[in-house]
């Protein structure tokens, strides 16, 4: 398959079927180094199935997808053997659920958390690992005399915020995000978002962040996709998209936000 | 042989005997691999060494000698029943003597004298697999043991380290075998674990109830997980043996009154036994 040589994920016609109909029907797209690009649309319309394509978490009916690591070498990530994608998956890649519980250890302290991946490619130095782990917690604005509780004693914003530094702490050149805002209220998800556009600026990641709150999609996205059943209908700047949509559906999802 | 019992030697009949010491062949190929075998009822409840007893009954032979200890000692029902179990359908010979058994099974420890390439030791293990409690999945165990994938247990040891400031496990502490497989010990103290490595013995362990068979081969290195910064330690009460005097075993607490009088003895009675004969010894010499 044909990938741009400085692209760092390739997509091409990536298809899932869940067997009724519902799903991805051939989705194509480049992302490049430091791109962070937007997916709305509406439930259903398979945002969070082409994520988790995209993740590992779910194996595409058909299609192709290339992602370049770190060392440049072009990796077909769906004919990967199993132990590089799951190195692959908690050094280069991150993934933020929409559910911190999804993506967390909930019985399992925040430092532990957050040291987990350090862990599982073979950090075995206590006193680094939880340095790591007491950082993290401090650049997500985490207390850090908080590091052995469990998340479970976590507000959602917490969790959620712990749940970004577990997943950065291995230093990821490609994170996916599935709804990172969703179910916090106004004002958490407005820090949240503050310091999820300062992290991906300072780290330089690249971002596919599935939302279907197109204010979300404005502050941290620089492309959109506009999904609807399955397909990509639109794409384009950000900008471009929410202030001269051209489809229909567009549109419509767009005038359906309400002013404050 | 023991024709007028009524049993096969040694219980278990030779078809079945064959199977266990194929899982035997493969497990010691494979060290710390648990291997599946088809677990057969044996007259014991699980949980009592159906395991153990299964693998002795296939490892042993007419001229061997049988030793059953458990916790270290020889004289506990578990030990006796076993010992007696084999007196009778194999008619072979039994000690309680360590330097005289040929096969020796075991529950939750390893003897103090040092064991000799002419020896067996046979562990009779609860779970075989030490991921158990931080993956209920069987198949997702078996992928993180094929992809040599153990970070979640280091989390574990991360966890006690955070918690408690040390790791707090006293038993059935996680080993990796010959830099491979990261395998249960079975239940015995964390005292024991260097005892496990470069083990002139061969090792064998046999779980019934979840039916898995794997091994330790003569000489082979075992390394205990721990943190660079926070290296494997073993714990010893400081106390003496209280009846033979010594400060190196590993001792068994037993209260003997009610107002808080309790002493330390060995709990391995063959090597107490010993040092008290050899204390006799020294006193009328």
């Amino acid at each position: 398959m044909t990938m741009p040589p400085d692209a760092i994920l390739s997509a091409r016609d990536l298809r899932f079927d869940y067997g009724n109909g519902q799903g991805v029907r051939g989705v194509s797209f480049d992302l490049w180094p430091g791109d962070v690009l937007g997916i709305v649309g509406e439930s259903g319309s398979g945002k969070t199935t082409l994520l988790k394509l995209l993740g590992g978490l779910l194996a595409p009916s058909g299609g192709s997808l290339s992602y370049r690591d770190a060392s440049g070498e072009l990796l077909d990530l769906l004919a990967l053997p199993e132990a590089r994608r799951r190195h692959l998956a908690r050094t280069e890649l991150g993934f933020v659920h929409q559910n911190p519980r999804d993506g967390l250890r909930l019985a399992v302290t925040a430092g532990g958390n957050v040291g987990e991946r350090l862990m599982a490619t073979g950090g075995r130095h206590y006193g680094r690992i939880r340095q790591s782990a007491l950082d993290w917690l401090t650049r997500v604005e985490i207390d850090g005399a908080r590091i052995d509780d469990r998340p479970t004693q976590f507000s959602g914003g917490m969790q959620q915020r712990l749940q970004i530094a577990r997943n950065l702490v291995s230093g990821p050149r490609l994170v996916l995000m599935d709804e990172p805002t969703g179910g916090l209220d106004v004002s958490v998800q407005a820090r949240l978002l503050d310091l999820l556009r300062s992290l991906v600026a300072d780290l330089g990641l690249s971002v596919v962040i599935v939302t279907h709150d197109l204010g979300v999609a404005r502050l941290l996205a620089d492309r959109l996709m506009v999904m609807q059943g399955g397909r990509v209908i639109e794409e384009g700047l950000t900008d471009q998209v929410l202030d001269d949509p051209r489809e229909p559906y567009t549109q419509l999802l767009v005038s359906s936000v309400l002013a404050a | 042989m023991s024709e007028d019992s009524g049993y096969n030697f040694a219980y278990l009949d030779e078809q079945t005997k064959r199977m266990i010491r194929r899982a035997l062949l493969k497990a010691v190929a494979v060290p710390g691999y648990q291997v599946p075998f088809a677990s057969r009822e044996m007259p014991l409840p699980y949980g009592w060494g159906t395991g153990g007893i299964q693998v002795t009954a296939a490892v042993l032979g007419p001229d061997d000698t049988l030793k059953v200890i458990d916790q270290g000692a020889d004289d506990t029902t578990n030990a006796v029943s076993i010992r007696r179990f084999f007196a009778k359908t194999a008619g072979v010979a039994t000690t309680t003597r360590t330097e005289e058994a040929s096969v020796i099974q075991t529950r939750h420890r390893i003897p103090e004298t040092p064991l000799s390439e002419k020896q067996i030791l046979v562990y009779q293990v609860p779970i075989p697999e030490p991921l158990r409690w931080l993956e209920p999945r069987e198949a997702e165990t078996r992928a993180l043991h094929a992809l040599g994938d153990y970070g979640v247990m280091q989390v574990e040891l991360y966890e006690d380290i955070a918690i408690h400031g040390k790791i707090k496990r006293a038993y059935d502490y996680p080993v990796e075998v010959a830099g491979r497989y990261l395998t249960s010990p079975s239940p015995i103290p964390k005292f024991d674990n260097p005892k496990l490595s470069d083990c002139p013995a061969l090792q064998l362990f046999g779980a019934g109830r979840e039916k898995r068979i794997y091994a330790i081969p003569p000489y082979t290195p075992v390394r205990s997980l721990d943190f660079e910064d926070h290296p494997f330690a073993v714990d010893h009460p400081g106390h003496p043996c209280a009846i033979c005097g010594d400060t190196e075993s590993f001792l068994d607490e037993i209260v003997t009154d009610d107002a808080g009088g309790r002493i330390f003895v060995c709990s391995d009675t063959d090597h107490c036994r010993a040092r008290q004969e050899g204390l006799a010894h020294d006193d009328a010499a």
